[in-house]
């Protein structure tokens, strides 16, 4: 029951992402309502999902990869419904969509993720709290990246003086410095957060793997927040680094938990 | 029932032509109500603009209306049969309008004022009771058939002018301008219109350098502004984020080796730079530099070019969207009045 609010969820993004490009190919664009609509119900379908998966397993449903996928997948959301309004940046939408898509996708495609977990697990509130917000932590740093990807498409647009259509429908650069540069804030203070309380679960040496890869990706973001701070990273610089640091979040995921097998 | 237009614009009649027909806003209403009381005559609305005067009335038959219109005009500014006029009969004069009013027919392509004045107009004439059961239903078609043209095409996208280009960059670096600083260098009579393009979108402040301080001065007051010695614009250069050139300089103002260190002062803020002058203020390489966005004078009107492009290319698609409102339109006119307590539902278009 609970993959079928999941597959539901998957096409809705599938079709807020068709709407989007079929609003940008278009001769006319139109901003479309149904991708918010699409967007908001694929998020209802991941909630469902999640509450779903958390009653049946009796804790947050961060036990294996598959579900590592739609928690990031739902943070992401979550991070887009949150500042998309706020800073006018309805695009984001358009480039938050495939990724999601992508995600879920491939959580449900690739066989052997979703490894069942031993029912009724003991439940430790540190690793709870460490697993949950280390992957919202993630969710604001995929969003600051696809907005970084917004700010370089449109610096590069404003610097060659070859306007595109949809320069015309980006938001202001300065806007998308500002929300890439909170959005990195965001989630370094949630991952903060996510490392001390993986730090209160004990047990270190088991995962020393993950601990050496989760700390590597909070300097990561450190530096890039202190250099912006500090006027040493132009928001170019910051736009380009904080889409490498995603691009190496991402790719490296999978293996780390790979090498990591114990639970999050 | 038949439309008729008699009527002269920009394309037809110079401005002194066109200065001498036009009726002052005042007697637009009065005049329209005199119409309707010259025989051939059963409804009127004049409009008139810096760049057309029409009269658009509903009649039994088209000749009547085109004498009495001619009449009427002649009594009051001349010969209205000159070259400069041009009079329509449905539909010919229905397409007129909708052209009119959707900005294909004005001076720059797919502009939106007309919309406004052309309301304006018909306000008026409504207001007034010189407009009755057959305008009223063809100019709130009007305003419909300019709405879907605005929504459904590019006529109106991106902007067409060097200054108007200006605002737009402005706007897509900044966001809102109303926290923006302007200056300018060099009071000339394009940055000034530049200038007072980004004035009319709320900048916050304008300082204004020139080698005569006595003429930034001058500008400085009329824009509201503040005038500084043009040797010292680099020490007020840290609040800056759009910067306009048009000095008379025959060598670059602004150099990559004086603005690099000021740029470190600004904090990441971006910098918009516009070049109005020839030869130019700007160094080239100064659009290489972090977060400066460089325009000179070319490529300006080279965004506004490719905008009139698109607006053009799109002008087909608008004419066959016109077209069938002005079937529909004639369909509606062709069936006359409804006989009383009969009911016909909306076609798509009257919706």
């Amino acid at each position: 029951m609970d993959r079928l609010f999941l597959v539901a969820s998957t096409f809705c993004f599938l079709l807020g992402f068709a709407c989007s490009m079929h609003a940008l190919g278009a001769r006319v664009y139109r901003r479309s309502r149904l991708n918010l609509f699409a967007i908001a119900g694929g998020f209802g379908f991941q909630t469902a999902f999640l509450y779903l998966r958390g009653e049946v397993i009796g804790r947050c449903p961060l036990t294996n990869l598959f579900e590592v996928f739609i928690f990031l997948a739902w943070a992401m959301v979550l991070f887009y419904l949150l500042i998309g309004p706020a800073y006018r940046l309805s695009l984001l939408g358009v480039f938050t969509s495939p990724l999601v898509f992508v995600l879920q996708s491939a959580a449900l495609l690739v066989p052997g993720l979703d490894k069942s977990v031993p029912a009724k697990i003991v439940v430790n509130a540190w690793m709870e709290l460490h697993a949950a917000v280390s992957i919202l932590a993630y969710g604001a740093f995929a969003l600051a990246g696809i907005a970084g990807v917004m700010y370089l498409l449109q610096e590069r647009q404003l610097k060659t003086h070859h306007l595109r259509s949809i320069f015309f429908h980006l938001p202001p650069i300065h806007d998308l410095a500002v929300a890439n540069r909170r959005l990195i804030l965001t989630g370094f203070l949630l991952l903060t957060v996510g490392i001390a309380a993986g730090f209160a679960v004990g047990g270190l040496a088991s995962h020393l793997v993950k601990i050496t890869w989760s700390v590597g990706v909070w300097a990561l973001y450190g530096f890039i927040l202190v250099a912006e701070n500090l006027h040493r990273l132009s928001p170019r610089r910051g736009a380009w680094l904080s889409v490498v640091a995603l691009a190496v979040v991402l790719s490296t995921l999978w293996g780390i938990r790979f090498i990591d097998q114990g639970t999050v | 029932m038949e439309i008729v237009c008699l009527g002269l614009s920009h394309h037809t009649a110079p401005v002194e032509v066109r200065e001498r027909f036009a009726v002052p806003d005042h007697a637009v209403a009065t005049s329209a109500v005199e119409l309707t009381r010259q025989p051939g005559v059963v409804e009127a609305l004049i409009v008139s603009t810096c760049n057309r005067v029409e009269y658009y009335a509903a009649a039994e038959k088209s000749d009547d209306a085109y004498d009495a219109l001619s009449r009427f005009i002649a009594a009051r500014a001349g010969d209205p049969t000159a070259d400069a006029f041009f009079f329509h009969a449905s539909p010919r004069s229905v397409q007129h309008l909708f052209r009119v009013v959707s900005g294909l027919d004005s001076m720059v392509l797919g502009e939106t004022e007309i919309l406004g004045q052309m309301k304006k107009a018909y306000q008026a004439a409504h207001a007034a009771g010189a407009t009755g059961r057959h305008l009223n239903k063809l100019f709130q078609r009007a305003f419909n058939v300019a709405k879907e043209v605005r929504t459904n095409t590019n006529i109106t996208r991106g902007s067409v002018s060097v200054g108007s280009v200006a605002v737009e960059l402005a706007e897509r670096i900044f966001g809102r301008l109303a926290e923006c600083h302007v200056m300018i260098l060099g009071a000339g009579e394009t940055s000034e219109l530049t200038a007072g393009a980004l004035q009319a979108r709320g900048v916050k402040a304008i300082f204004v350098a020139n080698r005569t301080y006595d003429r930034a001065a001058e500008l400085a007051a009329k824009m509201g502004g503040r005038a500084i010695h043009f040797d010292e614009w680099a020490a007020d250069f840290h609040e800056v984020d759009i910067l306009i050139g048009s000095t008379a300089s025959p060598h670059p103002v602004v150099t990559v080796e004086k603005l690099a260190p000021l740029m470190r002062s600004r904090q990441d803020r971006p910098l918009f730079c516009i070049d109005l002058a020839v030869p130019r203020d700007f160094e080239a390489a100064v659009n290489d530099l972090e977060g400066v966005y460089l325009y000179d004078i070319d490529s300006l009107q080279q965004i506004a070019d490719r905008s009139m492009a698109v607006r053009q290319q799109e002008v087909i698609v608008c004419e066959q969207l016109i077209e069938r409102h002005v079937v529909e339109f004639g369909q509606w006119l062709a069936a006359g009045p409804r006989p009383p307590g009969t009911f016909r539902p909306q076609t798509e278009g009257a919706k």
